[in-house]
């Protein structure tokens, strides 16, 4: 059993810690998924995408520069949630035990990958470990998916602790968030890859994100109707109806993903690809509050900001941590991006024997 | 089995795991960076191979230590929810930190330093594995320090029904976690020169490169050799700061039962747990241990006696991790000192016996590490946080025995696996040995010019 509230003293002054807290544990997975979000699609395409072993090493060195630091997002959003919200972290991570070792396994496999394929010289280690790419991006996208869907309709936790497995995770509600993640991580990749290769490789990434796009757009507005019947997400919504614009600027930003590339800006594409999926997550994120994981059997047992939170003292020194070095980790972050803007192209890894 | 025991085999596989990698990239981190910035000052092509070279085995080591760095993370809340639940607001800090200031600037600066050798000048490739190197010693300094708190926990008081952090500095400043922090980063450094001078004398044995591998010899010895003798002093210092905070450990460490002053050290011992004593005690110095405890040949060491059964560690375990690791590491000075006079001395191609036995010997300092990590933890035992929190209270309770088993079973495969991996392309890639043809990013380079 986990204790409910930490003491009515620390509570009022912290109030405003954990709102900030919150907002920043939104936004790190928001960000988290935003920029791992094309490195698995990138990863579920490149088998598909390919038509000879140069454009699948061309698809896996657009990433190569930076997947590794967009999978520190997912650290620190973890770190962040156990600074935090010591409860949640807690309970999140020992009640979906067995998803998210399959989450990690996945990880695991799909770094180890990216380095290890090009190290082999055999076509059937290639192959093995373009199998680890594919699933190694797949798997993680379908299963957080699942995970943030379950965690939007609640978890079935009370006094007695948590009543779900692995299975009763797969409900209709929370496969359908893993169909739209996955989509989403599609699409995202698809145009990453339209964005970072050259030529007839850049016009199959684009032709393919327009399909991925018209099984992207029933699905997203599907789990935005469903939203409505499977979670209470709403209802804060519903309360301050201002918050609808960000659902809103979710549904643009998926619309104007298909006008920007069917004009064939594919960076401005990009960039509204990115804002949908920060918005869906946003969504989610307010819909929630100020739950951090709501029970869905027993209210009296969602865990939230108030009832699963550190204590101001740390919320503070975590937060002078956080808004100290996040700027600088952002700055070296978006300069390397930019060093690497250019398109990938097949003399890039033919001159650089380090590349994958 | 339940799910205490499985769940602490589970985390002691997969961190034992992970430090098989982290040590390698602390020490042959800063190594690189070394070469790097030799390459970028004097324009020796030699050393730009160099940096190719061992760059590439870092890179096939640092890949694994990166994948399963991100199990420890998730392995406290999934296997150990109550005491992350229990001191979370003062632990998770340290790792959040770890994460944010340390994790980031590690993983960023890699892919520029893999990808950018054509895009970014000289200095600022350099720079980027001075970064590295800088970050994946910071992140270990967090990550003693979380777990220096776990062993002699400070700052904190017991409230809301768990542990607060109520000062920050007494974490950051706490002695065990820094004593820990220099030990720990001198032993990757040990563990680095010992890899690339194992390998070096793997190539000098064969008369290969032969220019290329004294030099990577020659630097490693000396780097080899300050820190060996810097392990070893921190060690010492290390040690006398259990015996002051974790007495029933050091206890365990030297298998000492009846409480006594002016202790004798016992270079042979054989312990007799059932029974409380020990059956052999042999070639004894008077005083000694009392001197390596307190620094002070008079002193008082506590015996195992004094605390009760549920609260002492095993203590074969500890006590035989603990002369094993100080065993190798005085095996360690000795072979780097006689590396250190023999390649300055331009003799070590002449010394095929030495060159032998600095191959054979590369394993040593990893089974030094681990056997350091057998005693820290082992020793801690029966607590999760020293004297605050026992081990089985900490475990999650939502999770059950089949769950576990199935976990600890499929990390055991897919490790095994990638050990294997691992294994086969730094044999593969160290006998390849290094490519002469680095014509591509030096032409570059000129056309920069």
């Amino acid at each position: 059993m986990f204790h409910l509230s930490y003491g009515q003293s620390g509570r009022r002054c912290s109030v405003e810690y954990q709102v900030l807290w919150f907002i920043l544990w939104g936004l790190l997975w928001a960000v988290y998924f935003m920029l791992d979000g094309f490195d698995f699609g990138t990863g579920m395409l490149q088998h598909f995408l390919a038509r000879s072993n140069t454009e699948k090493r061309i698809i896996i060195n657009t990433i190569g520069p930076v997947w590794d630091g967009n999978e520190v997002w997912l650290i620190t959003a973890g770190g962040a949630t156990f600074a935090a919200f010591p409860t949640t972290y807690a309970l999140m991570f020992s009640y979906l035990y067995s998803a998210l070792l399959i989450i990690l396994f996945a990880l695991i496999i799909r770094g180890v990958a990216f380095e290890f394929r090009g190290k082999g010289g055999s076509v059937t280690w290639e192959q093995g470990w373009d199998a680890a790419i594919f699933f190694g991006s797949f798997i993680p996208s379908l299963l957080f998916g699942v995970a943030f869907g379950n965690i939007f309709q609640g978890l079935p936790m009370d006094g007695n602790g948590y009543h779900g497995t692995l299975l009763s995770l797969l409900n209709p509600y929370g496969i359908l968030t893993g169909a739209l993640f996955v989509l989403l991580f599609l699409q995202h990749g698809a145009l990453w890859l339209a964005l970072k290769t050259e030529g007839e490789l850049s016009l199959r990434a684009a032709r393919l994100s327009g399909r991925v796009w018209y099984a992207l757009l029933p699905v997203a507005v599907m789990f935005l109707i469903y939203t409505a019947f499977a979670t209470r997400l709403y209802t804060n919504f519903l309360d301050t109806p201002v918050w609808f614009v960000v659902p809103a600027v979710a549904v643009a930003s998926l619309l104007s993903v298909r006008i920007f590339s069917t004009a064939g800006s594919y960076g401005r594409a990009f960039f509204v690809s990115c804002s949908s999926i920060v918005m869906v997550i946003f969504t989610g994120i307010i819909g929630l509050y100020p739950n951090l994981i709501p029970s869905r059997i027993d209210p009296a047992y969602s865990l939230t900001i108030f009832n699963s939170s550190s204590s101001i003292y740390t919320l503070k020194i975590m937060t002078s941590v956080v808004l100290l070095f996040v700027p600088v980790v952002i700055g070296y972050q978006i300069w390397i991006y930019r060093i690497f803007r250019s398109r990938v192209t097949p003399r890039d890894i033919e001159d650089n024997r380090e590349a994958y | 089995m339940d799910v205490v025991t499985l769940s602490r085999l589970q985390f002691a596989i997969t961190s034992m795991f992970h430090f098989i990698f982290v040590p390698l990239t602390l020490g042959l981190s800063l190594l690189l960076a070394c070469m790097e910035s030799t390459y970028v000052r004097t324009g020796d092509v030699v050393w730009l191979r160099m940096t190719k070279f061992w760059g590439k085995l870092f890179l096939i080591n640092f890949t694994l230590g990166v994948v399963t760095g991100i199990t420890l993370e998730f392995q406290f809340g999934m296997n150990w929810a109550e005491y992350s639940r229990y001191v979370g607001d003062i632990f998770g800090a340290p790792l959040a930190i770890e994460s944010t200031v340390a994790f980031f600037l590690e993983s960023s600066f890699i892919g520029l330093w893999v990808f950018g050798w054509n895009k970014v000048s000289r200095k600022v490739h350099a720079l980027s594995i001075w970064l590295v190197a800088l970050a994946t010693n910071l992140s270990g300094l967090w990550i003693l320090l979380a777990n220096g708190w776990m062993q002699h926990p400070v700052g904190y008081v017991i409230r809301n029904g768990r542990a607060e952090m109520v000062d920050f500095t007494a974490l950051l400043t706490n002695p065990y976690g820094l004593l820990k922090f220099f030990h720990t980063i001198f032993s990757g450094y040990v563990v680095a020169a010992f890899f690339v001078m194992g390998i070096s004398a793997w190539h000098l044995l064969r008369k290969a490169n032969q220019d290329f591998f004294r030099r990577s010899f020659r630097m490693a010895a000396t780097f080899g050799l300050i820190s060996a003798l810097l392990v070893f002093l921190v060690g010492d210092f290390h040690a006398a700061n259990v015996a002051g905070t974790q007495p029933a450990k050091f206890a365990a460490m030297e298998a000492v039962w009846e409480t006594q002053k002016s202790a004798p050290y016992h270079f042979m011992l054989i312990p007799d747990v059932e029974n409380e004593r020990n059956t052999v005690e042999a070639i004894s110095v008077p005083k000694l241990l009392s001197f390596l405890a307190f620094h002070n040949g008079n002193a008082e060491v506590r015996g195992l006696k004094e605390f009760p059964r549920a609260d002492r560690p095993p203590v074969l375990p500890v006590l035989a991790g603990f002369r094993g690791m100080a065993g190798l590491g005085i095996l360690f000075m000795l072979l780097t000192l006689i590396a250190v006079i023999l390649s300055r001395k331009e003799r070590i191609s002449e010394s095929p016996l030495f060159l032998r036995i600095m191959l054979y010997c590369l394993p040593l300092p990893y089974i030094a590490t681990q056997l350091g990590w057998v005693v820290a933890e082992v020793g801690r035992q029966p607590w999760i946080v020293y004297n605050m929190l026992r081990t089985a209270d900490g475990v999650s309770r939502s999770i059950s025995v089949p769950q576990v088993a199935a976990s600890l079973a499929g990390f055991t495969l897919l490790y095994s696996l990638l050990a294997l991996i691992d294994l086969y392309l730094l044999i593969k890639f160290a006998r390849k040995g290094p490519d002469n043809d680095v014509s591509s990013v030096v032409r570059t380079e000129r056309q920069e010019v």
